[in-house]
């Protein structure tokens, strides 16, 4: 391994955001923690001390932060501000956010990069409407870690009541939103309760500090899963005959040996090297800039992907967003924009507005266009392919922002939908906290088995973006992809398909041991080897994707059932080769009686459940 | 398999060559803005690795007020000749022929001519979209809340009410004629991360961050080396002092300070333990509350 690139380092990087309404002691806390974590230098605490007596006070660590000239006149924070401290165990990086609504697109911009959010809440007042549109937006951009902070708990006693009516209050709105970790802290920002030391006034709290959750939550580990999205973002050409790709990696992870596939091209082609300057790297993962070089010349260039060769790879240009506008000037439906996304540059119009979502209710509601601040569901048209994912998937290839080309201006940003929305409330609000760290949940084979076009492959892939979503370890076997690949040699003899659930199950085995989710999807027609399969992994969960034969010979997703009624496949499940179902599987899954979505989250429900 | 995690300093490693790339891919003249302090040798490094196997692909502009230390222009011109880039050297030679010097101006004054108006004759002159600065978020309060891609209009000048949102990894450099970007791929670093990474990747740096006795002239708190005959005042006395520059500006406006680290780790642990700003030596922070911010919306780097 390379000299220059640390695999087990010391310190890690957390990055998090702060929002609360105006006056709920955010710059207060940002203080307070730079204070009290020793972050601040000698002749800045001693400024703030001086000016702190002139406005009448001993101490007001608010006063740490105060930015520009013309906040400072104004006295309110107006834009994002970025402050660095580090401990032990960490550096953070602090996006400051604004409170005011006329400010969400501030917010916005610092919670897209943010692991994690602190919420304030004057202990006073409760949940806000603004609480709830601070909530909304960090959820929308993915965050699943969040820290409520209740501020000015002196101002109330440390009353536990005070603090559990918050709380419960605040849940009631939270639950559909399915964060990964909710934490609640009763806290003074001024006085320095439960921020970097457990508050001897709050015996009846039992969680850490504000602090200690920022070092011990776990930072976003799931882009080194999923599938492989190396953007292209320049190629450097040292020489006539050696070309090196450059980029960031944007999941997945990157391997010299791999077969890749390049976009839009679709050549395929091996990865040569792995390299960053004279460093040699066996792998590379997201967020590290890397080169690449390729064992063919391909057609590949600034804008294009190279992506692992195990799925089929994302391109469009048309897909639903969710479009945040921030300029002055509203949208124009169907008017001329730029879309940058990733490293390409492409044009692109809104070509239909669906709703706007009132973002203090949650509520979608009719609009003609979007103005400065406004949420809306949108279709978006690009003229030519972008190679995107849903944002919750991969929040590189998933997020663009949209830029005026006469103004050069950034008007809006964009996450691409996919089918995530907050679920009802009647949903399931026990998902929501069910999982509350992902770092700590083991590993578990869930094998679908049925028929061929029972539906094993949908639900496979439902599941997959719930767990990627709830930021557990998850990979696919696809019993299709695994035959393209290390199964390539076998037939469909009772031999050979005994062979390929082996291989299947050998893989998923390694997999679970590792505590990663794996989900199979492959016919196995044979009870016997599924149950070899079950007696070795041990943490094994049966699916049975049940479709009556005449539904799916019906459904005929891939023509195949046509190709064996024709005489041009033999031995075929179910038809000329036997399936055998199994006798007490974990979950039945009837879909020609229930919806996908039953289906799933009967899945979902037992995988959670069982890796806790 | 369990342990996919960056250091923050890969993490901070990787976005700044991001960073970098995007510039060369997205701007067609810019420039790496080279001050030879240690931001600058880092700046360099990244640089270096970000292009690799290529060379660096673009030109180092130096602003020479001509009141630098001498050991910085050494360490400049041995550097560039190594590295095989091309160094741009830039003087407002009218203002120096005019007798420009902070004692005769003030210090304001004196780098609005020599800094400000230099960078920005520079910058039109050689026709420059894009300059590539070394500034960090943390080193002063008024750049916690300027972006990577920091926009100027065609006369230079930064509007901080008017910033271009910045979201994720996607940076806008969508530019008129005319018009260009400051960008600043170690936001993020602090002094800390820069001297950690120095330590890391042994960058070479100028000799005067290292301490050593050095004959200087102390003045009150202040330490200051006694080069271009730096003008005295009442009470000055010279002493041999161990002492390090802690940030490298104009002879007249940095001051020294007072330590025994004479090696990198030795600075490293110096800084864990030192709690004082790494501008208060400098002297141009101070003639006015806010003044850095003042001079970034005239141009000032
Ligand atoms: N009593 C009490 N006052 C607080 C606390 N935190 C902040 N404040 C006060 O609330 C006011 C607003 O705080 P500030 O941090 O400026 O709020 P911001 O607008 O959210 O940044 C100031 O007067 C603070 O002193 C707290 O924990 N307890």
């Amino acid at each position: 391994m390379s000299s220059s690139v640390s695999y087990h380092p010391s310190r890690d990087l957390l990055r998090l955001l702060t929002a609360g309404s105006v006056d709920d002691g955010k710059s207060t806390l940002i203080g307070r923690l730079l204070h009290d974590s020793g972050a601040l230098p000698e002749d800045e605490l001693a400024a703030v001390y001086k000016a702190s007596r002139e406005r009448g006070h001993e101490f007001d660590p608010s006063l740490v932060t105060d930015g520009l000239r013309a906040e400072r006149e104004q006295g309110i924070t107006i834009d994002v501000a970025y402050r660095y401290f580090a401990t032990a165990k960490r550096k953070f990086i602090i996006a400051d956010t604004p409170g005011h609504e006329q400010y969400t697109r501030n917010m916005v911009t610092g919670a897209s990069t943010a692991d994690l959010a602190v919420l304030l809440i004057d202990a006073r007042k409760g949940v806000l409407t603004q609480t709830r549109r601070h909530l909304y937006t960090a959820w929308m951009l993915g965050i699943r870690n969040i820290v409520l902070a209740l501020n000015k708990m002196d101002l109330v006693n440390f009353d536990q009541e005070v603090f559990e009516r918050v709380k419960s209050s605040f849940l009631d709105y939270a639950g559909p939103l399915r964060f990964r970790d909710l934490q609640f802290v009763p806290m003074s920002a001024l006085e320095g309760d439960n921020v970097t030391r457990t508050s001897e006034r709050t015996p009846w709290y039992g969680g850490m500090p504000l602090l200690n959750i920022l070092e011990t939550v776990p930072t976003r580990e799931e882009q080194a899963a999923g599938n492989l999205r190396f953007p292209v973002q320049l190629v450097i050409r040292p020489s006539q005959d050696v070309r090196v790709y450059a980029g960031q990696v944007a999941s997945g992870t990157i391997v010299p040996g791999m077969e890749v596939m390049a976009l839009p091209s679709r050549q395929r082609t091996r990865v040569e090297r792995v390299f960053l300057h004279t460093a040699e790297l066996q792998e590379a993962y997201s967020p590290m800039s890397v080169a690449v070089s390729l064992r063919d010349h391909i057609d590949l260039g600034r804008g294009d992907m190279l992506c692992d060769t195990l799925t089929e790879p994302p391109e469009s240009h048309s897909f639903r967003a969710k479009l945040f506008w921030m300029s002055p000037a509203p949208a124009a439906l169907h008017g001329a924009y730029l879309l940058k996304h990733a490293t390409q540059t492409v044009c692109m119009n809104i070509s239909h507005l669906h709703h706007k979502l009132d973002i203090n209710t949650l509520q979608e509601l009719p609009a003609a266009s979007l103005s400065l601040n406004e949420i809306g569901e949108v279709t978006v048209q690009t003229h030519k392919p972008i190679f995107c994912d849903p944002y919750h998937v991969n929040k590189i290839t998933g997020s663009f922002i949209v830029v005026d080309p006469i103004q050069n201006s950034t008007v809006a940003v964009g996450i691409i939908t996919g089918e995530e929305r907050p679920a009802a409330n009647h949903g399931h609000p026990s998902l929501a906290e069910s999982v509350s760290s992902a770092a700590s949940h083991k590993g578990l084979t869930v094998w679908m088995t049925g028929l061929s076009g029972a539906g094993k492959t949908t639900i496979c892939q439902a599941v997959y973006t719930e767990m990627l979503a709830r930021g557990i370890r998850v990979e696919m076997l696809d019993g299709d992809t695994v035959r393209q690949n290390f199964s390539r040699n076998l037939g469909f003899s009772k031999e050979d398909r005994t062979e390929n659930v082996r291989r299947i199950g050998y893989v998923a085995g390694l997999l679970t041991r590792n505590r990663v989710v794996t989900l199979v999807s492959a016919i196995s027609p044979y009870r016997a080897a599924r149950d070899e399969v079950r007696a070795q992994i041990g943490r094994f969960l049966e699916v049975y994707v049940n479709a009556p034969f005449q539904v799916c010979e019906q459904r005929d997703p891939k023509g195949l059932y046509r190709r064996a009624r024709n005489g041009e496949i033999r031995g075929f499940t179910g038809l000329d080769d036997p399936y055998e179902p199994p006798l007490v599987p974990e979950i039945e899954c009837r879909t020609d009686q229930e919806s996908v979505k039953d289906s799933v989250d009967k899945v979902v429900t037992a995988i959670l459940g069982a890796i806790e | 398999m369990s342990h996919r995690r960056l250091s923050h300093l890969d993490a901070l490693e990787s976005e700044s060559i991001h960073i970098l790339r995007e510039v060369r891919a997205e701007f067609s003249r810019p420039a790496i803005l080279y001050s030879i302090g240690k931001d600058s040798s880092v700046m360099l490094r990244l640089a270096q690795k970000a292009f690799y196997p290529g060379k660096i692909p673009f030109p180092l502009l130096h602003i020479d007020t001509t009141y630098k230390f001498r050991e910085m222009i050494e360490f400049r011109d041995r550097l560039a000749a190594d590295l095989g880039v091309n160094l741009i050297v830039h003087t407002n030679h009218e203002a120096i022929a005019a007798g420009a010097n902070p004692f005769k101006l003030g210090t304001s004054k004196c780098c609005a001519l020599l800094k400000t108006k230099a960078l920005l004759d520079a910058l039109a002159e050689q026709k420059i979209d894009a300059a590539i600065g070394g500034a960090r978020r943390d080193e002063e309060k008024s750049r916690a809340k300027e972006r990577i891609f920091s926009f100027r209009d065609s006369f230079g000048q930064w509007d901080p009410k008017n910033q271009r949102p910045e979201l994720w990894n996607l940076y806008n450099g969508r530019i008129e004629k005319g018009q260009s970007v400051r960008v600043f791929p170690l936001s993020n670093w602090t002094e800390l991360d820069v001297w950690e990474y120095i330590e890391r990747e042994r960058i070479p740096v100028v000799p005067l961050y290292f301490a050593k006795p050095r004959e200087v002239i102390v003045r009150g708190d202040l330490v200051v080396l006694p080069e271009h005959n730096m003008p005295w005042q009442a009470g000055d006395h010279l002493e041999t002092v161990t002492c390090r520059m802690r940030s490298l500006g104009c002879t007249y406006c940095s001051g020294a300070i007072r330590s025994q680290a004479d090696t990198v780790p030795a600075i490293v642990e110096e800084l864990k333990e030192f709690r004082r700003s790494e501008r208060e030596n400098r002297l141009i922070d101070h003639d006015q509350e806010g003044s850095m911010e003042l001079k970034k919306r005239e141009g000032y780097f």
